[in-house]
């Protein structure tokens, strides 16, 4: 079956320098430098990566960091954790979104 | 949960599984043999540095069935060593000069000579390792002064904990084995083990819960350190990461789970030449519960005997022993990935 997403795609990503070399390689460069450790730990950096992966809801970078979270040395609790922090943003910024709502309907209403 | 030996399993058999290491296509990779690798690097033939641990595989007898044992032990398993091998043993460590004798299994201790064996190694004044799976300790009071025992001889303890949590090593190693650990590690604390200043050593092996690679060895380190202090009060001297080798039970788990291929092509991937040069095998010499000879513990298992004549204790002399040509397959791949793996924890930072 044909679909979108093939998992084996993931372990295509490096070759996206096929069709522009310098851009990739300053990307993967940069990526590269980012999740090593700084002021935060990589294991902490895989955690915010992560999250953002379930708001981005990006399969590849739900996989690939499924597996880097797990190889950092976290667990199931921790993640779900970070996952639950993802979501609490999302829904929190939609719901502080209401404040803007309300302010229109009290301008609309008598 | 029986032993893959037990089910009568296909993949309980060494030459089986090296069948379907050797055969079973990698996806997207072709196949690049771990032979090919070493020749890459022109390490191969893999030849010894010479012996300074001598490993000692007391039988496949042991009170846990974890799902990634590479023994494929058990209660199930009869296969242990007799007091006769033993002292074949002592001949052939005096013979071959290993600062370390290392005591494994199955749960060594249950070899009823294990006492014996280690008062023995003791007297040579060696340096005594067991690989301890800590509930044995707990498990019946004829095991219930080990940490005594094994205080008298200046025994180093090396035990598997998979993690601080019940969830994960209760997955891995059985229902109720992180409460039996715990209970036995505050014992190995109790007598002096893991504490500062004591003198005596006991170190913890992490192996991952699934098909996937160790963390870093020192950030773990800190984690687990963290954890069992604050929750448990319970202290240990050094963390090993250990890669789950892909034979045996681990294999059949990653075959029936349908991680086979991804889990060997990141073994593949993650080659790392530094560790290759530092696998364990190069230093130590393995005996398995009959007296014969192998590499390394995995190796025993895979029934890879070690490449010289008659590769039996009886038959032990060192220089045939340093200059034979360590016998590899693809299973070692686990041992060369990332930092590398050894029965001490990683190889290369
Ligand atoms: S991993 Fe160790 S404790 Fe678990 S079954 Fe195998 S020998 Fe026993
Ligand atoms: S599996 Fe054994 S023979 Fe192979 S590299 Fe590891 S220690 Fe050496």
């Amino acid at each position: 079956m044909k679909t979108y997403y093939n998992p084996q795609d993931l372990k295509k990503f490096g070759n996206i320098g096929e069709f522009q070399k310098g851009l990739a390689e300053k990307f993967f460069d940069y990526y590269g430098e980012t999740f090593k450790d700084g002021a935060l730990t990589a294991r902490e950096k895989s955690l915010i990566a992560l999250a953002v992966a379930h708001t981005l809801q990006c399969p590849y970078c739900i996989d690939a960091y499924t597996t880097d979270t797990l190889e950092k040395g976290c667990d199931e609790e921790q993640m779900m954790e970070a996952v639950h922090v993802a979501a609490a943003i999302r829904s929190g910024s939609t719901l502080v979104h209401g404040v803007q709502m309300m302010n229109k309907v009290k301008d609309l209403s008598m | 949960m029986k032993s893959l030996e037990a089910e009568g399993q296909a993949l309980a058999k060494g030459p089986l599984q090296i069948q379907f290491l050797e055969n079973t296509p990698i996806n997207g990779y072709g196949f690049t043999s771990f032979q090919d690798k070493l020749n890459e690097i022109d390490l191969y033939p893999l030849k010894p540095t010479g012996i300074e641990i001598f490993q000692i595989n007391l039988g496949k007898m042991c009170n846990q069935v974890c799902k990634h044992c590479h023994v494929d032990a058990g209660p199930d398993r009869k296969e242990i060593m007799t007091r006769e091998t033993m002292d074949a043993c002592l001949n052939a460590i005096e013979e071959s000069g290993a600062h370390t004798v290392d005591l494994t299994g199955g749960a060594p201790e249950m070899n009823p000579d294990f006492r014996y064996l280690v008062e023995k190694l003791s007297g040579l004044g060696k340096k005594i390792i067991v690989r301890c799976n800590l509930t044995i300790i707990v498990a019946n009071p004829r095991f219930h002064d080990l940490p005594d025992f094994f205080k008298k001889h200046k025994v180093e303890v090396v035990s598997s904990l998979p993690y601080f949590t019940a969830v994960k090593t209760d997955s891995q190693r059985g229902e109720g084995v992180f409460e039996k650990s715990i209970h036995a590690l505050k014992k190995l604390n109790a007598v002096g083990y893991g504490m500062e200043q004591s003198g005596l050593i006991l170190n913890l092996v992490y192996n991952p819960s699934g098909a996937f690679l160790p963390p870093n060895e020192r950030d773990l380190k800190l984690q687990f350190q963290k954890k069992l202090r604050d929750k448990y009060g319970i202290y240990f001297n050094e963390l090993f990461t250990i890669t789950n080798l892909p034979i045996s039970r681990f294999l059949d788990y990653l075959v029936k789970s349908d991680n086979y291929e991804a889990y060997m092509e990141k073994l593949i991937e993650r080659f790392n030449p530094t560790a290759a040069h530092n696998v364990m095998c190069r230093n130590t010499i393995s005996v398995g519960w009959d007296g014969f000879l192998y590499d390394c513990d995995f190796n025993q298992m895979l029934d890879l005997k070690l490449d010289i004549p008659d590769p039996h204790l009886n038959n032990f002399r060192r220089e045939t022993f340093n200059i034979r040509n360590i016998v590899t397959n693809n299973h070692c791949f686990g041992c060369t990935a990332g930092a590398g793996s050894s029965c001490g924890g990683a190889i290369s930072g």
